[in-house]
């Protein structure tokens, strides 16, 4: 008899016992669909958070801040620096002059909906051509504001948290009153937070005078991007820092991401660690069960590697069973799942969908894996070295 | 006393089932020091704030400035005792990220009487005073970057260049603060606001935001209240609220993460203690017949049972205060996201409630097997044995 087929049949007779020690091998499963699972979840809010401010910009735009700002929030650019951006070389130019759009980034207090607490919301002052720059911006409600009047357009995501951000509503800042005219869709990306308006009425309710704090230009081509930062910033006029509008969006997601993928990864590798505890317990208890079932192969002439494997595959398969648990309740419970809240790097709200990817259920799995392997090694070992002599004699 | 061996002993019968429920409290309660800081960094040591401050916000958003000129008329104002201003600088050091920790123009004299929960040395303070562009360093940012007193500290201004088109900031270390107990901000970087507005390009004679004293934490509504109604329809229309309710109004920002991240660290802290409550009890209802055997030799009921109680108060105190020194440690080393979150701390409050948890869980898993080893009839157990 080969030695895998040894293997195979040991196996199998070890797992046509396992529903006998069903209450233990269950409790096993169940720490590694702990483990799993909330390692899952938590690392969903992350990737969901990277995934929206990822859907967000495109390499095919540039983005103009002032030197220093590493946001549009600290930045500040003058009409005069915003012409000569836009006339710079690999700029896009349609039908209306350069794609590009002069931008003025704000935060107003809002209350949200279901606390009623104050929160930063995004309020972006925009030039026409902010649409074409923007691909993908498309009104699911109402219909775009109309330049020049006190009209304001909101996401769907800011509409869905904040009170009071319905169509057809009216808000008042500083006692100039805005009405909202429509909502609108951006795949998923940041802008469905934001609310935006023209910038030419925003900066005097704002009592900004004539200043931006960015502009956004789409270029001839993605690879039109050195030409353009580099005209820009060996000219002696301006003093500015050009970025793609895709690194600039990664970037801001940075900081959340790290504290929550931080976070989540310690709870995990501690639930891990506990978990493999529990599933060494099982495993131990399992072949302390079944030491006659292998003295008694033993000694009919089965190897030691065999019944190693058996004990192995056992507590891979459970915590595989339990990894799948775990990682699926992840899926259902949190997939999709809407939340809200304060990007630090903006100062403002990010409303965003937690995100189970396939490669998170994958890292998920191969935790659980990792976990089954390390809780059965030892009980494996134990169970291979049982003294035939002693436990046939225990009959 | 003379019991402990035994107790010893029965917990030694199987080593490795003991040491694994150990280790697994211990981990429960590594979990629950975590809980216990991320519940805090969260909350912002909104705890912490004082009850008598008011902060004055421009009405719009936070990010708005206000006029300098409406100090005077906040002081002038019936149940202002005391204020003072600061404003957000933004600025990066080195390759941080911009607010890795807070850079705050101050009045250092009106600041640190505003914030008496800074404690700073005095020959540092009057150095700090004396010295304009002199910054004073909370504790823990100054041990993250090694600085020391005489230190020159280039700051890339993100918001504020200064007027001579330079985007470099330099200020001198001259002190160090500390926080009165643990949970104060003891991260922000405070320099010379008369220094900062002469030298900024942009923005002159704005600030950030107003703190108030009140004379009575009573009349702070009301004060709040004058405050708004004396600057509305102005140029800068204001909002007043209590410093605890504005951080308490932060942390809600933060939202249903916040949440979601504590509510299933509790539901895993509690899973942990649910399992492993059992297998403890599991383990001495495997012992009856011993326990039988006890009672033959002559123990009484109580002292079955306290026997019984001792062992699992013995592993729930061992794992449990093992596992919130490990936790406080492990907190105390830093937070895992470095430096994402300035307070980040165990609150002695959790650690309280964690040891009385530990306990708990001692009592209520040996109590059940406890009782039944008590109410043992001899001869049944021995029978079944």
């Amino acid at each position: 008899m080969g030695w895998l087929s040894q293997a195979a049949v040991v196996t199998l007779v070890f797992l046509r016992s396992a529903p006998q020690r069903a209450g233990s091998a269950i409790s096993a499963a169940f720490g590694v669909a702990g483990v799993v699972g909330v390692m899952v979840a938590v690392l969903s809010i992350a990737e969901g958070f990277r995934a929206t401010m990822a859907e967000t910009g495109s390499a095919g735009n540039a983005m103009v801040l002032r030197t220093g700002a590493d946001s549009e929030m600290s930045s500040s650019l003058d009409l005069e620096t915003t012409r000569i951006i836009m006339d710079a070389p690999g700029v896009a130019r349609g039908q209306g002059g350069p794609v590009a759009s002069a931008e003025m980034f704000v935060i107003v207090d809002l209350p949200f909906r279901s606390t009623g607490t104050e929160a930063n919301v995004p309020l972006r002052g925009v030039q026409p051509s902010a649409f074409d720059v923007r691909e993908g911006i498309e009104i699911v409600e109402g219909r775009r504001f109309e330049p020049g009047r006190n009209e304001l357009i909101a996401g769907m995501g800011a509409s869905r948290e904040f009170a009071g951000v319905e169509l057809g509503n009216r808000l008042r800042w500083d006692g100039v009153d805005w009405e909202i005219v429509g909502i609108f869709r951006a795949g998923g990306g940041l802008p469905e937070s934001e609310l935006w308006c023209d910038v030419k009425v925003l900066q005097p309710a704002y009592r900004r005078g004539a200043l931006f704090q960015s502009v956004y230009a789409q270029l001839e081509s993605p690879e039109r991007f050195d030409d353009f930062r580099d005209a820009l910033t060996s000219d002696p006029r301006l003093r500015v820092k050009v970025i793609r509008e895709n690194e600039y969006y990664a970037g801001q997601s940075e900081l959340l991401h790290a504290i929550i993928t931080g976070l989540g990864s310690l709870v995990a590798a501690l639930m891990g660690i506990g978990a493999v505890f529990g599933a060494v317990n099982t495993m131990y208890s399992a072949v302390a069960a079944r030491t006659r079932e292998i003295a008694t192969l033993r000694a009919l002439g089965f190897g030691g590697a065999p019944v190693v494997i058996s004990v192995m595959v056992e507590s891979l398969l459970l915590a595989l069973a339990g990894g799948l648990v775990g990682g699926l309740t992840a899926y259902f419970a949190f997939n999709g799942y809407q939340a809200s809240t304060l990007n630090w790097q903006s100062f403002s709200q990010v409303s965003f969908a937690f995100h189970v990817t396939p490669g998170l259920m994958m890292a998920g799995i191969a935790v659980s894996l990792v976990l089954g392997l390390i809780g059965g090694i030892f009980p494996a070992v134990r169970a291979a070295r049982i003294p035939v002599a002693t436990a046939l004699r225990q009959l | 006393m003379k019991f402990l061996p035994l107790i010893w002993k029965n917990m030694m019968r199987k080593k490795v089932r003991t040491l694994f429920t150990v280790l697994s409290i211990v981990i429960a309660f590594v979990l629950f020091g975590y809980l216990g800081a991320i519940r805090q960094a969260f909350s912002l040591g909104v705890d912490l704030t004082g009850a008598d401050r008011l902060l004055v916000i421009h009405r719009v958003s936070l990010i708005r400035p206000l006029p300098l000129s409406y100090l005077n008329r906040i002081r002038s104002m019936p149940g202002v005792v005391d204020v003072t201003h600061a404003t957000w600088f933004g600025g990066k050091y080195q390759d941080q990220f911009e607010g890795r920790f807070a850079i705050l123009p101050v009045e250092p004299e009106e600041f640190l009487r505003l914030y008496p929960e800074y404690v700073v040395a005095e020959d540092q303070k009057a150095a700090w005073i004396a010295n304009r562009t002199g910054v004073l360093v909370g504790r823990k940012t100054a041990d993250d970057f090694g600085w020391e007193i005489g230190d020159r500290v280039p700051i890339q201004g993100t918001i504020f260049h200064k007027a001579d088109g330079s985007t470099v900031w330099e200020f001198t270390v001259e002190g160090f603060y500390e926080g009165v107990q643990s949970g104060v901000d003891d991260t922000q970087f405070l320099l010379h606001w008369t220094y900062f507005n002469e030298a900024r390009d942009q923005g002159e004679d704005l600030i950030g935001w107003f703190i108030v004293r009140v004379d009575d934490p009573e009349n702070a509504k009301a004060v709040a209240d004058r405050i708004d109604a004396s600057f509305a329809n102005s140029a800068y229309e204001t909002k007043t609220s209590t410093e605890k309710a504005f951080m308490q109004g932060f942390a809600k920002q933060i939202g249903n993460i916040g949440k979601i991240l504590t509510s299933v660290l509790t539901a895993v802290f509690f899973t942990i203690l649910l399992v492993t409550g059992n297998t403890m009890a599991q383990s001495v209802r495997e012992r009856t017949s011993e326990l039988a055997v006890l009672k033959t030799l002559g123990f009484t009921d109580t002292r079955v049972l306290m026997l019984v109680l001792a062992e699992s108060f013995t592993m729930a105190a061992l794992g449990g205060g093992l596992g919130l020194v490990v936790g406080w440690l492990m907190v105390q080393a830093g937070d895992p996201t470095g430096g994402g979150l300035p307070i980040f701390f165990v609150p002695m409050r959790d650690l309280v409630l964690g040891a009385g948890l530990a306990l708990f869980l001692g009592f209520v898993s040996g109590l059940l097997p406890a009782v039944q080893a008590m109410r043992l009839r001899i001869v049944d157990a021995l029978r079944r044995a």
